[in-house]
């Protein structure tokens, strides 16, 4: 089932260059698009081929840029999202560095679509070396006509500039971007108005993620149909799985949708199985904001039909036996890493990167923080369990933006998986305290 | 980042002259022109990620006052700014900042142990600079680099699949060199040229 969109060519020497990439078939949407297509026919192939959100909520494309407001006499923007930094995720990372070419050619065609004249790619600051490769290629663009004025003599203008950030993994989500593009505190806004109505500079605005846009070129090429042939039901396409945690080769692998999660951990295509010769425990399958699955129920639903990667197989079983696919993030934990520390470790990253905006999230984010610290210490009471619970419930859906919830759930459904851990860590306290990552696990496996 | 504040003394003005080469403010003319009319504060973080660069590696108040003049916004525009991301620095920092991810992915692989024996090695503290002003120590989350954990990042450097050996090497090259070390594999600007 090797299926390449994204990747594709991603083994030729040079292809990072804009000579290279269109000797081999770049670009060519572009002039499709500009010269063969109205901006409301490529749209509406982004509809037909169903490609879906990558950045983590999966929302359809096609649908969301349709709800870009056409009455509005302001400028509209693209605003592709290179922020990544939910942890497990590094995807775009190397897709930008390998094929950022792939990235500007869907961008063009997307703004097209849109009725854009200006596009930014929002990088995170830590990417910095992303940011040079990225303004080299889009230099070339310029040099060739694909950027600037009347690109390839179709009358239609683009600018694309890149925006770094300054380390916030709260500006991933689309409207503190937003606000941190306009030179502010990456705060969330409230919504509704959605980016589509009131964006970038209160203007329309459409918001996606780097994979997402990476599509386009190739949708517009082939079809909207040819896309929604490839994957499974719903969930068209490939995606880009990025693997990492103890297994014994992580990278960032293509897959196309539908694929077996066991296949992908154990096959040498992929992950090539557990490290060390280790028992496979437990994979958050679509970065840390997303519920944590023990072996069995990864590898199988509850239902016992074999887990696929795919969004509607990932959920199969709501948040009670099942998780999401999210960005991709797949990290896998073998049988000696503690679930304890792990999701203490989430919970200290949550509460850090709170923007302290709304009081369920800023406070709920401390207290689990500080909860799980004293479990993990040794110092917990068995009460402690169930407060966690409660105070999870407490954030969900409470909260102005999604980082909220995302702290919620992965402790819900630690808990929720693995309480006999929790419970150990609290009738074993000798045990626990000071003990380092890992290394209590030679008990609790017993 | 919400629970990080100003420290006292960064109100205290220093009033020293600062000002950009020419050179530094027509590439600061180009950034704002990325930008629509009137949006100039868009400019604020590349600007002073400039002004940290070039200033001595962290900022205060004259150098965030500078920055608000040039861009034509008030001072406290420029705080809440500096105050929110975590690479802009408030207090001074050495010449290398060594910021070690500490996040889940990394942690499992290691990432805890690196973060002690950079401890132990450069006889500091998370937080603190070595007396030389050569090393500041930090501890960062996920650096979108998890399949190569455990991993730092040095200025503008990642360093990946990091080990007690190779953290020698990388302190030592430090040391030795006046320029921050390529990671073993080539970095895009040789692999470009
Ligand atoms: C806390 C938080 C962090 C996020 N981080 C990212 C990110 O790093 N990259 C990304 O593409 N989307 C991220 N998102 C999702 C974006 O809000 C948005 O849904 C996405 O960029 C839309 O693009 P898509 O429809 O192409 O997926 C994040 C969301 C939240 C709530
Ligand atoms: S949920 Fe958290 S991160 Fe999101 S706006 Fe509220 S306080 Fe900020
Ligand atoms: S967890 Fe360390 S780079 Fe992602």
């Amino acid at each position: 089932m090797e299926r390449k969109i994204i990747l594709e060519n991603n083994d030729i020497e040079g292809i990072r260059f804009l000579d290279v990439y269109r000797q081999n078939g770049g670009y060519q949407s572009v002039e499709k698009a500009l010269k063969t297509m109205t901006p409301d026919e490529v749209v509406s192939e982004v509809k037909t081929s169903g490609l879906r959100g990558r950045g983590g909520a999966g929302f359809p494309t096609g649908l969301k840029w349709s709800f870009i407001d056409k009455k509005s006499n302001n400028p509209r923007y693209l605003v592709c999202n290179a922020d990544e930094s939910e942890p497990g995720t590094f995807k775009d990372r190397y897709l930008m560095e390998r094929i950022p070419h792939r990235l500007l050619e869907g961008m063009i065609c997307s703004s097209y679509a849109l009725g854009a004249n200006t596009a930014y790619i929002y990088v995170r600051g830590e990417y910095k070396y992303i940011v040079g490769i990225l303004n080299e290629a889009i230099k070339e663009c310029y040099k060739n006509g694909l950027l600037g004025k009347n690109i390839l003599g179709s009358h239609y203008d683009l600018d694309i500039y890149v925006h770094c950030g300054a380390g916030a993994y709260i500006c991933g989500e689309e409207t503190a971007l937003l606000e941190s593009l306009e030179g502010k505190r990456g705060n969330p806004r409230l919504k509704p108005p959605f980016p589509a109505v009131k964006g970038l500079y209160d203007c329309p605005t459409v918001v996606n993620n780097v994979e997402t846009l990476a599509n386009i070129g190739w949708i517009v090429n082939h079809g909207g149909e040819s896309f929604a042939s490839i994957g499974i039901g719903k969930s068209t396409g490939t995606k880009l799985i990025s693997a990492c945690g103890h297994i014994n080769k992580p990278g960032v692998y293509e897959i196309e949708l539908g694929f077996p999660v066991e296949e992908f951990i154990y096959s040498e295509a992929y992950c090539g199985g557990i490290k060390n010769g280790k028992e496979l425990k437990a994979v958050i399958p679509g970065g840390s904001s997303v519920p944590i699955l023990p072996k069995e129920l990864i590898l199988n639903t509850l239902k016992g039909e074999k887990r696929l990667l795919s969004y509607e197989s990932l959920a199969d079983g709501g948040f009670e036996s099942g998780s999401m696919l999210g960005s991709g993030g797949f990290i896998v934990y073998d049988e000696d890493d503690c679930i304890v520390r792990n999701t203490y470790n989430f919970s200290r990253f949550y509460h850090h990167e709170s923007c302290g905006q709304c009081s369920p999230c800023r406070e709920g984010t401390s207290w689990m923080d500080s909860v799980l610290y004293r479990i993990e210490n040794g110092n917990g009471r068995m009460k402690d369990i169930d407060l966690l619970v409660n105070i999870a419930s407490h954030i969900e859906g409470n909260t102005i933006c999604p980082l909220g919830d995302a702290s919620a759930w992965p402790v819900a459904a630690a808990i929720r998986h693995f309480r006999n851990e929790f419970e150990f860590h609290v009738e074993h306290p000798d045990i626990v305290r000071n003990s380092k990552h890992g290394s209590i696990l030679q008990y609790t496996n017993k | 980042m919400s629970d990080k504040q100003f420290k006292h003394k960064l109100y205290v003005k220093k009033n020293s002259e600062i000002s950009f080469t020419a050179d530094t403010l027509a590439k600061i003319e180009t950034i704002i022109a990325h930008y629509p009319e009137g949006q100039q504060k868009s400019a604020l973080i590349p600007v002073l990620q400039i002004a940290q660069e070039e200033l001595g590696g962290s900022l205060n108040v004259d150098s965030m006052d500078y920055v608000a003049r040039l861009l034509h916004i008030t001072p406290i525009e420029v705080y809440e700014v500096a105050t929110f991301y975590s690479q802009f620095y408030l207090e001074p920092v050495g010449k290398y900042v060594i910021e070690v991810c500490q996040t889940g992915p990394c942690a499992i692989c290691g990432g805890e142990d690196i973060m002690h024996y950079l401890e132990e090695k450069l006889h500091i503290k998370v937080g603190e600079t070595t007396e030389d002003n050569l090393f500041s120590l930090k501890g960062v989350e996920c650096l979108g680099a998890c399949g190569s954990a455990p991993v730092m990042q040095v200025n503008t450097e990642f360093y990946e699949f990091l080990n007690i050996e190779k953290i020698d090497e990388i302190i030592a090259t430090l040391r030795n060199t006046s320029e921050l070390t390529k990671p073993e594999s080539l970095s895009w600007k040789e692999r470009l040229s």
